[in-house]
């Protein structure tokens, strides 16, 4: 039954809690469109019933503020990411309705593949795409939609077919794909125009909610800033620059050919997932004891070599136990492009307190793995610090006088077990032994997570072993 | 106190308007005005001239604010204000 009284639909917040001093106006330009296509898409929402499982999409443009407007679920993400943002909560959240809310800019220029990416998949998601022909927020550059002729503040002698090329058409251009169900273009141009826009934006949803596909809906859409037109000129203005170039109507509609289709989502319980991601370690998990020494706490680890030596694995050993002795850890990896031979670096902190950066340039600890490591991070080493260098493969001696220095023959000891690289290991085992910064058992529960060779694993612990015996002897 | 109307009526919440006149385009009736006076944002609001109101609706979809217009059809419940 059609309603006896028409007003601010339900899908909207009852006060916009944006800008203090007035909860109950949009912050857009008086005439522009998108409070239109946010109106239709309110009464739409409430219409259909979906109010309680809708996520509609904010974008970077002027409709960046949707979720002030909308009682719906929210999000806002980087210029033209929407769709795949979109893609992810669907996928994710198979029984919401996923609304792309996305301006010409956003979806044509900066977010071009996305929305190719997105409808040649067929995702199950709504784009409502608005299209007014410029950057409004910006303050009116071109977009790619743009009309030839037209002035925009980036081609202020007017878009160039030469030069710019023609103004892009997005659902035509979809429309060439097998992936969308149903394509779209309508215009807020006017009441006759209004009427087939709502309904269009109708059918997008539908299209979603009935479980089949892509659908989008392009709507003209006045932007009289942008356009230095009154908003009573605006539609005149559409008619004559618009709709000669972007013709309105259904692009394509594959509705009735498309099975429904709902995607099932597993839940898996946190067993399942550790299970699932190989997360399991093995025995109990904390290790109450810590057993620092005075004058290692707290440390900066600098943990340098080449590609291949393990590295990060053993800066991922050091952070893994420390998560599990309780203490704050970070862990950054730096690395180069090659698989092996390149620099690999890593940067590991473990503290009793919350740590500012991960990053460590001048560490309390430096772990050298090659002679270039020692060389080049000697002089960061903070005075009164611990430098390990493995002397089987560093073939010079450290220099400085005001930190401690061990020698740990790694590479040499990792071969007397059967495996040179297994050198990180044993300089974790000394390190962790030498200062007492955490339980060697606390390394030898976690190494599985660092470790993913899982049949190496062994080993390592007898590397580990190893380390922690030559600490005793120093 | 309400009470259900013979007649449709629309009503302009005058400081949730812009001024920007598309529901004044949109009337089938001519029966919105612009008001010379100002709104405290320093726009022109809309206004509803009293009577002709058919309730076509028309516009509450022209206008771009959430809340500005509401449109009473005939036969809706209406809350009746003082000085209205
Ligand atoms: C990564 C990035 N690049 C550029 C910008 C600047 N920027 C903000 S809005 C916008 C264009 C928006 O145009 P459109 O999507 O057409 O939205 P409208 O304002 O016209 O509704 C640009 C380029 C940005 N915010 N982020
Ligand atoms: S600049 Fe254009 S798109 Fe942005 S709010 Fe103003 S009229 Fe709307
Ligand atoms: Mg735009």
């Amino acid at each position: 039954m059609a309603k006896l009284i028409l007003e601010k639909p339900k899908g909207f917040c009852d006060s916009y809690e944006r800008k203090p001093g007035d909860h109950g106006t949009t912050h857009y330009c008086p005439g522009c469109g998108h409070g239109n296509i946010h109106k239709l898409l309110a009464e739409a929402v409430e219409d259909l019933g979906i109010q309680d499982r809708t996520i509609i999409i904010s974008p970077v443009g002027c409709s960046v503020f949707v979720y002030y407007y909308f009682a719906t679920g929210n999000i806002q993400v980087a210029h033209g990411r929407a769709p795949a943002v979109a893609t992810a909560l669907k996928r994710a959240n198979p029984h919401a309705i996923v609304v792309s809310y996305q301006g010409d800019g956003d979806l044509a220029a900066i977010g071009g593949n996305n929305i190719l990416q997105a409808a040649n998949r067929g995702e199950h998601i709504t784009v409502i795409f608005v299209n007014n022909a410029i950057y409004g927020m910006t303050g009116g550059q071109l977009a790619p939609t743009s009309l030839l002729g037209m002035k925009t503040a980036t081609t202020p002698y007017g878009r160039d077919l030469l030069n710019e090329g023609p103004p892009m058409k997005v659902v035509e251009l979809l429309s060439s794909l097998d992936g969308p169900t149903y394509l779209e273009r309508q215009a807020i141009m006017g009441n006759k125009y209004i009427a087939r826009a709502r309904k269009a934006l109708r059918n997008a949803l539908q299209c979603q909610i009935d479980g089949k596909g892509f659908s989008m809906v392009e709507i003209l859409s006045a932007c009289p800033s942008g356009w230095k037109v009154d908003p009573t000129d605006s539609y005149a203005w559409m008619e004559k620059n618009m709709l000669p170039h972007f013709q309105l109507g259904v692009t394509k509609d594959v509705r009735a050919e498309r099975e429904p289709f709902f995607r099932t989502f597993k839940t898996l319980s946190a067993a399942e997932i550790v299970e699932q991601l190989d997360l399991a370690v093995p025995e109990p998990k904390h290790f109450p004891s810590k057993l620092q020494k005075t004058g290692y706490g707290d440390p900066s680890i600098k943990l340098a070599g080449f590609g291949g030596q393990g590295i990060l694995s053993a800066g991922a050993m050091l952070a893994n136990a420390g998560m599990e002795q309780g203490l704050q850890t970070s862990w950054i990896p730096s690395y180069g492009p090659e698989m092996r031979g390149g620099t690999a670096y890593c940067f590991v902190n473990l503290s009793e307190r919350p740590i500012g950066s991960p990053t460590v340039s001048h560490p309390d600890v430096l772990m050298a793995f090659n002679r270039p490591s020692l060389e080049k991070f000697e002089p960061d080493v903070k005075p009164g610090g611990l430098l390990m260098y493995d002397s089987t493969i560093i073939d010079v001696k450290p220099k400085r006088g005001d930190i401690e220095i061990l020698a740990v023959p790694a590479t040499q000891m990792a071969d007397d077990l059967g495996n040179t690289r297994m050198a990180n290991t044993i300089m974790v085992g000394v390190y962790v032994a030498h200062t007492g910064i955490m339980s060697p058992a606390a390394i030898e529960q976690t190494l599985p997570l660092a470790i993913k060779r899982k049949n190496l694993v062994d080993a390592n612990k007898k590397a580990l072993r190893a380390g922690v015996d030559f600490a005793a002897t120093l | 106190m309400s009470r259900i109307l013979e007649e449709a009526i629309t009503v302009v919440s005058a400081e949730h308007c812009k001024g920007c006149g598309l529901c004044v385009q949109a009337c089938p009736q001519a029966v919105l005005a612009l008001m010379s006076s100002f709104n405290s944002k320093g726009y022109h609001p809309a206004h509803y001239v009293g009577e002709g109101c058919t309730g076509c609706g028309m516009c509450f979809y022209a206008c771009p604010e959430p809340a500005a217009i509401t449109v009473y059809k005939k036969g809706a419940e209406y809350p009746d204000q003082e000085g209205r």
